[in-house]
């Protein structure tokens, strides 16, 4: 049967007559302090230093509370602080610490609310994000680690289980709280002790979890967190005191860690960037197809390492697929992190603005062809970047081959499954990928022949405590989630 | 010769049925329409933005009765609500039709007469649609030639769950014949159509064979009109714009009483289909307690305060 081959570029009208007014999540609740300071041995004490940075809000450019500015002396306080609560942690019964991990899910959940405003104050992404996915996953991950404490001997059949010692950890700005419960669950419950360096845009979550630490009754010592940018990070790594190392965040500072690295004892774990092909074929039901390709990319402004940022068309559907996909963009709405109906928030910080901009500037040199969406964003000082897409992307431009880390797609056609596996598999990352077919058979081979740690099929972007998340290649090594996330914290024999 | 002949012993609609066939209708992902769904239902809607919605709300009511026991005296009953639906609040639009069965027409049409407000009729053996073809236009003539100015018919689900697309496809286009000028609704009856595919090839299939409107529901089975449902339809209908350029209608009807619900089938249309829509011509409910909410929240939102229900006129 042949396709009707007509096909009209008529576009929808989204700017309505009738449409939203600002729904403004309420703020009064939280309780922000105007000055944080370094949270080490269960107490939060000042800098060694004496010095401060400031954490702004990147809807408004302005600042949210001035943040200690740790350094060596103050991550060798930290690790020193770990290591000695350490030998207390390790002999508790393992159901014990599991009571206190336990302990912390339940206090986030029951302060979700407080947590998901400060959440998107200080990283620009959207309340209907942070309240719907980041908080409740947060308490999933705590839940789901804490019922491992008592039971890793049947995790690893066979094996004698111990606990690492001290773990480093250091965390990205994209899911500030959520990237930290990710290393934070399964190092405790396997009786390790932490010190946590949040990203230098977004401490405020992590500072007030230290709060929950505090309340929670978590013996001093067993979490610090360390406040600070890059520097900051390299002096946990390279702290002789430090066991292990787990870093989520740029490819590149991700090879300079291994590098620091190599010759010590330290263990490492890598989750880097990625540059995700997601799929879609001609029998794929392209309504819902559309509606993934717009949660993996625009989720997150973009801020994601396995974002769904290369679109792969089939020939037969790429000018519906693209009609839809444009008109589905008009609808969504770019402003206030903090109004329930944002679907995109902002951009993090003005230097990341900045790199977004390199790259749409690359794309339209390369000869790509920029479509934007034409919604208001806000003009008040703020850092907003309007969903883009790149039709006519080639795998010879920049903007394919490199993670860009905003709300930025590219599309290209292909005509065999061949050409696209050969395709979606040609880069340096391998974190994630989509497929979208209407055929079963279909998904199980082409999923199988994607070199990509976790890869969706007619669907993107979920996530569950359960399942390890992970990269190939260039975008790391070491699985968190799951049973799998259990044994970077671990000495198995 | 032999051809010409060939040609007029063809049923116009069934050529229109051939052209239909070749074009395929999508799968729908269930799980995927869900989470569409949940994410448009989470869209908040306050202040002047309620108040504007629930008006366009009200201006694209299909005010409804559709009983056995339905007499003059009710649905007479019924027009005068849709003239005076609250005389005491400034500037209230009017519904858009009053929707009756073909033997109350004339008397319907005799009391809105002027006001703008449609005459609505089902036919073609409503709600179950089980009887001839011949019996179906007869009824739908009538409640033509009595003054109806739209004409709400039910497919016969029986022949499209068999398979029998043709015949389902000839048959609204012989119906659609019979309506003239009017304006013909058809109703696909989702809750008897079992899977989402199946409603978007049912909706694929009337808008072909010539549907103004495409509707959910009679409202006499369970589930009626539901968000997936229509965001299907709606989908349909926007793919038929894209391919064609013409507008098809969409009337969610039965068990949309809330006027929170309702503005989330608003919600869902704006995103789905856009201003080009957003009008009383391409979008109704069909509701008979709606109204009354609507009323409700507009008075919430004008006075702040929850009035009692018997405030407000039940016909």
């Amino acid at each position: 049967m042949s396709k009707v081959k007509k096909r009209s570029t008529r576009g929808l009208d989204f700017d309505t007559s009738w449409s939203y007014a600002p729904a403004l999540e309420n703020k009064d609740h939280i309780g922000l302090k105007k000055r944080y300071d370094l949270f080490i041995g269960g107490k939060f004490v000042k800098p060694v230093k004496g010095k401060y940075f400031n954490t702004l809000n990147p809807a408004t450019g302005k600042k949210i509370a001035s943040i200690a500015k740790g350094e060596a002396p103050d991550i060798d306080k930290a690790v020193k602080a770990a290591r000695k609560a350490y030998s207390l942690w390790i002999a508790m019964a393992p159901g014990e610490r599991a009571k206190y991990v336990y302990r912390l899910a339940r206090m986030i959940q029951e302060r979700a609310r407080e947590f998901a405003v400060i959440e998107s104050l200080d990283s620009g992404k959207p309340i209907r994000e942070s309240k719907t996915i980041d908080i409740p996953l947060v308490a999933a991950h705590f839940f789901y680690y804490a019922g491992w404490a008592d039971k890793l001997r049947y995790a690893f059949p066979g094996k004698q289980v111990k606990s690492i010692g001290v773990a480093g950890q250091i965390i990205p700005w994209n899911f500030p709280l959520l990237m930290a419960a990710w290393k934070l669950a399964p190092a405790l419950v396997t009786g390790n002790t932490v010190v946590l360096k949040p990203a230098e845009t977004t401490p405020l979550t992590a500072l007030k979890f230290a709060e929950i630490v505090q309340d929670a009754g978590i013996p001093p010592g067993v979490i610090n967190i360390v406040t600070g940018a890059g520097e900051t990070g390299a002096a946990l790594v390279n702290h002789p005191g430090v066991d292990k190392i787990a870093f989520t965040g740029s490819t590149e500072v991700g090879k300079n860690i291994q590098k620091a690295l190599a010759g010590t004892t330290k263990k490492l774990t890598l989750e880097l960037g990625g540059k995700a092909a997601n799929i879609i074929m001609e029998d794929a039901t392209l309504d819902q197809a559309v509606e993934g390709i717009i949660n993996g990319i625009y989720f997150n402004q973009g801020h994601v390492c396995c974002a769904g940022s290369r679109l792969f068309v089939q020939e037969s559907v790429e000018e519906i697929v693209i009609q839809k996909l444009k008109d589905r963009m008009s609808t969504l709405i770019v402003g206030d992190p903090l109004d329930k109906n944002t679907d995109i928030g902002a951009i993090n910080s003005a230097e990341q603005l900045k790199t977004i901009m390199q790259y749409l500037e690359a794309g339209v040199e390369e000869g790509a062809t920029m479509y934007q969406s034409t919604g208001s964003i806000p003009q008040n000082g703020g850092f907003w970047c309007q969903p883009t897409l790149f039709t006519g992307a080639a795998q010879s431009h920049k903007i394919v081959q490199e993670e860009i880390f905003g709300p930025v797609l590219t599309v290209q056609t292909f005509r065999t499954i061949d050409e696209v596996l050969e395709k979606a598999n040609n880069t340096f990352y391998g974190l994630s990928a989509g497929v979208w077919t209407d055929k079963g058979s279909k998904v199980f081979s082409m999923t199988n022949a994607l070199r990509a740690g976790v890869v969706w099929a007619n669907t993107y972007n979920k996530f569950d405590p359960g399942s390890p998340f992970g990269g190939y290649k260039e975008s790391g090594f070491g699985r968190e989630g799951g049973l799998h996330g259990l044994s970077p914290y671990l000495e198995l024999n | 010769m032999a051809l010409s002949l060939l040609i007029n012993n063809i049923d116009i609609n069934h050529i229109s049925y051939m052209k239909f066939a070749a074009v395929e209708s999508p799968t729908i992902d269930q799980v995927g329409v869900e989470e569409r769904v949940a994410r448009l239902r989470s869209r908040s809607i306050k202040k002047e933005a309620k108040v504007e919605g629930l008006n366009l709300i009200l201006s694209m009511i299909d005010l409804t009765t559709l009983e056995g026991r339905d007499t003059p005296g009710k649905v007479r009953q019924l027009c005068a609500k849709a003239l005076h639906l609250r005389d005491s609040y400034p500037a209230l639009p009017n519904v858009a039709a009053v929707c009756v069965y073909p033997t109350m027409v004339k008397e319907v049409k005799k009391l809105v007469a002027g006001s703008g407000i449609k005459v609505a009729s089902v036919a073609t053996a409503f709600p179950s649609g089980q009887s001839t073809k011949k019996v179906k236009i007869a009824e739908t003539r009538f409640a033509v030639q009595e003054g109806a100015d739209e004409v709400d018919m039910v497919i016969s689900r029986g022949k499209f769950l068999r398979g029998e697309y043709a015949y389902v496809h000839d048959e609204i286009g012989a119906i659609k014949e019979a309506c003239g000028q009017a304006y013909l609704k058809v109703i696909l009856e989702t809750g008897e159509l079992a899977t989402l595919d199946n409603v978007r090839k049912a909706s694929d299939l009337a808008i072909s064979a010539g549907a103004d409107f495409i509707k959910t529901s009679t409202g006499k089975i369970q589930p009626a009109a539901t968000l997936p449902v229509t965001l299907v339809m709606l989908e349909a209908i926007r793919d038929h714009y894209y391919r064609t350029g013409e507008r098809v209608g969409m009337k969610p009807a039965g068990g949309i009483s809330s006027a929170k619900l309702a503005l989330h089938y608003l919600v869902v249309l704006r995103e789905t289909l856009g201003e080009g829509w957003m009008h009383r011509d391409l979008f109704r409910f069909g509701a008979s307690r709606l109204a009354n909410d609507v009323l409700m929240q507009l008075e919430k939102e004008r006075t702040g305060i929850y009035q009692s229900i018997d405030y407000f006129s039940k016909d």
